[in-house]
C-alpha cells in the first residue's frame, strides 16, 4: 500500500467589506435533525484536463454533505453565475437568488512539482462574507482525500464539530448462501469508493476494528480452525495471531492510545476479559465470573471499560474500571443489552438490543440513563461510531441472510444504506486519517 | 429532512419471508437428540466403526433451548449413545461444535457455542471418555444447519456436534 504524501493547507482569503449579517450555521442537537442547509457547489475550476478533476472533486464534496443529511446542496443546472467568475469574485444577488445560504467555490491543478493543488473558499452569501478558504497540496491519486478534506473543513465550519469525511470503514463482506457464507476482511472509504478486499474468503473472519492510532486493524479469524484475535497491517498486509492463548479469543478491540487490544477468552466453557499489551505481549485478566464477560470497550479516556455479560441471568451492559474493579450494571430497560461501544466524545454508549422478538440500535449514558432508541429491525446489529460522535453505522440481516451495511445520525434520523459490492456486516470506522 | 423509508421496507421483506411456505426440513420434528443424516449410504453398507457408521446409526447432534446450554434429557440419552460408541472404537478422536440460532448478537454467541460445547465435552468426559480425546470449538451463530427464520429451524440450529476426527 502506497504511502500518503503530505497534504499542506495554506488558508486563503479575499478581502470584502464587511456587514453584519448572521452567518449561516448548523444547531445540531440530539432530539431532532435541523433543516438542511441549502448550499451551493459549483465546479471547481481547472484549465484543460483539470476541468475534469475540478468537476469530480465538487461531486465528491458534494454527496459527502448531502449523506450528512445537514446540507441540501442545490442542483447545479440552477446556478446563474459561471464557476470561473465565482472562484474569482462571487456575485452574491446570483446566488441569493436561487436560496444558497453558503457556497464553496474552488479551484484545483497540478502544479510543476506534479502535485495536485486543491483550493477553496466557503462563502456566507447573505453575509456576503467568506468563512473559511484553504489551500490542499497532495499527490495526484489523492483528489478524492483532498475533497473529503474541504467537506470536512466546511462541515466543521458550520456545525462547529468535527467532520468525519476523511475517514475509511473495514467490514465484513458477505457473499453465497446463509448456510455456507464466504466472509471476507473489506476496506473502502467512508462513501463507499477505494473498495479493497483485505482476505480471499477461504477461512472465516469476523469482528474488525480499527486502531485509533495508527493503521492497524484487529480481528477474528478461524484460520487452521483455531478462533483467535488478529492483528492486521493495512500499509504491510502483514497479519499476526496476538498473544498464546489456550482458548478460542474473539471480541477484540484496541484501547484509545492503541496499545493495547482489549477482548474475551473463552476455554471450559467460561469466557472472560483480558487485555494484551501489543508491544510486550503480556495480558492480564480482567473479569473472573462464571458468566459470559464479553464484547469490552474503553472509554475514551482510557480509565473504563463497557462490557456485555450475563452474570445477571441475562444480557446486559456493566462498566468498570480498566483494572476490572467496580463492576456496575448500566442497562436498566426492559431486554437484552449487547455490543456496548463507547463514543469517541464519551458523553454516549452505544449498544444493541433485543426486545419483543425485535433488534434495536440505540444509545444511553455511560451511567445507563436517557436511552433512546434510533433503529428497530427483525436483526439490526454491531453499531460504529464515526469520529465526531454524530453518526453511527452498523448493520442488517433480513430473514433470506442479506446483509447490509447502514448509517444512522445520532437523532435516528437520516438512515442509509453503505454502498457495498456485495453484502456486508460487521462495520468499523475509522479516525479521522492524519495528513501524512 | 428527507428520510429513507428503510424500516419499512425491512418489515415488507419480513412478511413476504413468514408467508413463504417453505417445508422444516425434517431433524426438527424428530426432537432432541436425534439422529443427522449426513452420508447417503443406508444402514447395511456403513463400516461398523467408521465414522459414517457413527454419524448414521448412533446420531451426532444434541439441541439446546434457546439461550441454554444445559443437557436435556434427550441430549443426555444421545450422548450416551455416542459415549458407548466411542469407547468401542478408541482410535477416534473428535472435535465439539458449539452452534446457535440467528436470534443473538455474533459475539455473545460466540461465548454460547463454546459454553453448548463444553457440556457436550463434559457430559462425554463424565462417561467415561478419555479428555485428550475431545477437543472444542464454537462457530457462534455462523454456521446454520437451517436457513428458515422460524422457531423450527432456530431450534435445529441451537446444537453441538460431534463430529468424528478424519
Amino acid at each position: 500500500m502506497k504511502r500518503w504524501t503530505a497534504m499542506i493547507a495554506v488558508l486563503v482569503t479575499l478581502v470584502v467589506p464587511r456587514l453584519v449579517l448572521a452567518e449561516p450555521t448548523i444547531i445540531l442537537g440530539v432530539d431532532h435533525p435541523p433543516q438542511p442547509l441549502p448550499i451551493a457547489i459549483p465546479n471547481f475550476v481547472g484549465n484543460g484536463p483539470d476541468a475534469q478533476a475540478g468537476a469530480d472533486i465538487a461531486r465528491v464534496i458534494s454527496a459527502d454533505l448531502e449523506r450528512s443529511g445537514l446540507f441540501a446542496p442545490i442542483d447545479p443546472k440552477a446556478f446563474i453565475q459561471d464557476n470561473a467568475s465565482t472562484w474569482q469574485s462571487p456575485r452574491f444577488q446570483d446566488w441569493k437568488l436561487i436560496n444558497a445560504q453558503a457556497l464553496i467555490a474552488g479551484s484545483t491543478q497540478i502544479l510543476p512539482n506534479g502535485q495536485r493543488e486543491v483550493a477553496f473558499r466557503l462563502w456566507d452569501v447573505f453575509g456576503g462574507q467568506q468563512m473559511h478558504g484553504l489551500t490542499f497540496k497532495s499527490s495526484p491519486e489523492n483528489w478524492r482525500r483532498m475533497a473529503h478534506k474541504v467537506a470536512d473543513e466546511v462541515y466543521k465550519r458550520i456545525t462547529g464539530e468535527d467532520g468525519y469525511f476523511d475517514t475509511r470503514i473495514v467490514y465484513i463482506s458477505e457473499s453465497g448462501p446463509k448456510d455456507k457464507r464466504r466472509k471476507q476482511l473489506a476496506i473502502m472509504d467512508q462513501d463507499g469508493e477505494n473498495h479493497k478486499n483485505l482476505t480471499d474468503g477461504s477461512v472465516l473472519v469476523l469482528t474488525p476494528r480499527f486502531s485509533p492510532a495508527n493503521q492497524d486493524i484487529t480481528y477474528m479469524s478461524y484460520f487452521n480452525n483455531k478462533p483467535r484475535v488478529y492483528l492486521f497491517n493495512i500499509s504491510s498486509g502483514q497479519q499476526e495471531v496476538l498473544g498464546d492463548f489456550p482458548g478460542m479469543t474473539f471480541a477484540p478491540r484496541f484501547s484509545p492510545d492503541g496499545s493495547r487490544v482489549i477482548m474475551s477468552m473463552a476455554q471450559g466453557g467460561n469466557t472472560d476479559i483480558y487485555v494484551m499489551d501489543i508491544r510486550t505481549r503480556r495480558s492480564q485478566r480482567l473479569t473472573d465470573s462464571p458468566a459470559i464477560d464479553t464484547s469490552p470497550c474503553y472509554s475514551p479516556d482510557g480509565s473504563k471499560v463497557v462490557f456485555n455479560s450475563d452474570r445477571g441471568g441475562e444480557q446486559q451492559l456493566y462498566v468498570m474500571g480498566a483494572d476490572g474493579a467496580n463492576v456496575q450494571r448500566i442497562s436498566k430497560g426492559n431486554g437484552r443489552y449487547a455490543t456496548p461501544v463507547w463514543s469517541p466524545r464519551g458523553d454516549l454508549i452505544a449498544f444493541t438490543k433485543m426486545a419483543g422478538g425485535q433488534f434495536q440500535i440505540g444509545v444511553m449514558r455511560p451511567d445507563g440513563s436517557g436511552e433512546r432508541i434510533l433503529n428497530t429491525a427483525w436483526l439490526v446489529e454491531g453499531p460504529t461510531w464515526a469520529p465526531n460522535g454524530r453518526v453511527l453505522a452498523f448493520f442488517s440481516q433480513d430473514q433470506r441472510g442479506v446483509t447490509k451495511l447502514h448509517s444512522i445520525d445520532l437523532t435516528g434520523y437520516n438512515e442509509r444504506i453503505l454502498k457495498t459490492p456485495m453484502d456486508g456486516s460487521d462495520p468499523a470506522w475509522s479516525p479521522l486519517l492524519d495528513n501524512q | 429532512m428527507r428520510l429513507q423509508i428503510l424500516s419499512v421496507l425491512a418489515a415488507g421483506l419480513l412478511l413476504a419471508a413468514c408467508s413463504s411456505d417453505e417445508p422444516v426440513e425434517t431433524a426438527s420434528t424428530q426432537g432432541a437428540g436425534s439422529t443427522t443424516q449426513t452420508g447417503a449410504a443406508s444402514t447395511g453398507t456403513v463400516t461398523p466403526g467408521s465414522a459414517e457408521d457413527f454419524n448414521q446409526n448412533v446420531g451426532n447432534t444434541v439441541y439446546f433451548g434457546f439461550d441454554r446450554y444445559d443437557l436435556t434429557a434427550e441430549a443426555q440419552s444421545q450422548l450416551q449413545k455416542e459415549a458407548a460408541w466411542l469407547q468401542q472404537y478408541p482410535q477416534h478422536t473428535l472435535t465439539i461444535e458449539g452452534h446457535c440460532d440467528e436470534r443473538g448478537t455474533r459475539e455473545y454467541n460466540l461465548a454460547l457455542g463454546e459454553r453448548r460445547a463444553n457440556s457436550v465435552a463434559n457430559y462425554l468426559t463424565a462417561l467415561g471418555i478419555d479428555k485428550s480425546r475431545i477437543s472444542t470449538i464454537s462457530y457462534g451463530k455462523e454456521r446454520p444447519i437451517c436457513t428458515d427464520s422460524n422457531e423450527a429451524c432456530y431450534s435445529q440450529n441451537r446444537r453441538g456436534v460431534s463430529a468424528i476426527n478424519q
